[in-house]
């Protein structure tokens, strides 16, 4: 019963989140989205996930978007496509087929493995230590390239001002 | 109505990312694009965890959670990043006026 509420609240926020005018409102939307995958998540039996995704996706994501939108401004536009619409209903209906294609075929097909992984917490950091790394790493590039196109603008910024 | 528990969670899935796809497609706001790439690797993360549910391979299935979450923060960050030089630049969200950067 708990499913049906949150998959239906789910859909909803995602819904309005596309649907909202104000890109305030659109993060917001998204944010509360997020709160509730986070809540599905914990009880498919995954509160470690849980937890990652309610601080990291309700939580800093939305933080970003504020401050994002903030500085860039509203900006209300309506939903038109650049796309010609042919094209985008064409590939809208194809995904939804290939979707369906795939759920239809394994149907009958989910095999329960008897291999069961170890604990959380040494599949992360003894087997996938590598990947984690690569995590580390890739936070790293992120924070440079944010510091990298950040400062880019300040330097014109002032280089105006002097102007 | 009684309805198997994978089924709701495979349905909130395709919400997820039919909505984001939908709105991938459609919009024009550079800002509205990464909030529908966050809905589609929110579906992602799901169906994630769904899989090692189904599997009993929990673990595994978390842990790739987490790259996918942890990778999509990254997605956000430096695609508002480019979204507010963007801004800066042309003076407007619009994916259209990208197109004048070519010329």
């Amino acid at each position: 019963m708990w499913y049906v509420l949150i998959a239906v609240g789910i859909l909803a926020c995602a819904i309005l989140a596309i649907s909202a005018k104000r890109l305030l409102i659109s993060a917001i939307w998204l944010a509360i989205t997020s709160a509730l995958v986070a809540l599905m998540l914990y009880l498919l039996g995954a509160p470690h996930i849980a937890v990652i995704e309610l601080s990291v996706g309700a939580g800093l994501v939305t933080v970003l978007f504020v401050f994002a939108i903030n500085i860039a401004g509203e900006e209300v536009m309506g939903l038109r496509s650049a796309l010609p619409l042919p094209l985008v209903w064409a590939s809208i209906l194809l995904s939804a087929g290939l979707i369906i294609f795939f759920i239809v075929r394994s149907l009958g097909f989910v095999q329960f493995t008897d291999e069961t992984g170890g604990f959380l917490t040494s599949v992360l950091w003894q087997e996938r230590y590598l990947d984690f790394l690569l995590q580390v790493v890739l936070i790293l590039a992120g924070v440079l390239g944010v510091i990298g196109l950040l400062s880019h603008s300040k330097d014109e910024h002032i280089a105006e001002d002097k102007a | 109505m009684n309805l198997p528990i994978p089924f709701i969670v495979l349905l909130a899935v395709l919400s997820l990312a039919g909505t984001g796809f939908y709105c991938l497609l459609f919009t024009r706001n550079l800002i509205k694009v990464v909030v529908a790439l966050q809905l589609i690797v929110k579906g992602v993360v799901l169906a994630f965890v769904l899989a090692g549910h189904l599997v009993h391979n929990e673990s595994l299935a978390q842990t790739m959670a987490i790259t996918v979450i942890v990778a999509d923060t990254i997605v956000a960050v430096i695609g508002l990043a480019l979204a507010v030089q963007i801004r800066l630049h042309t003076g407007s969200l619009d994916l259209k006026e990208l197109s004048k950067l070519k010329r």
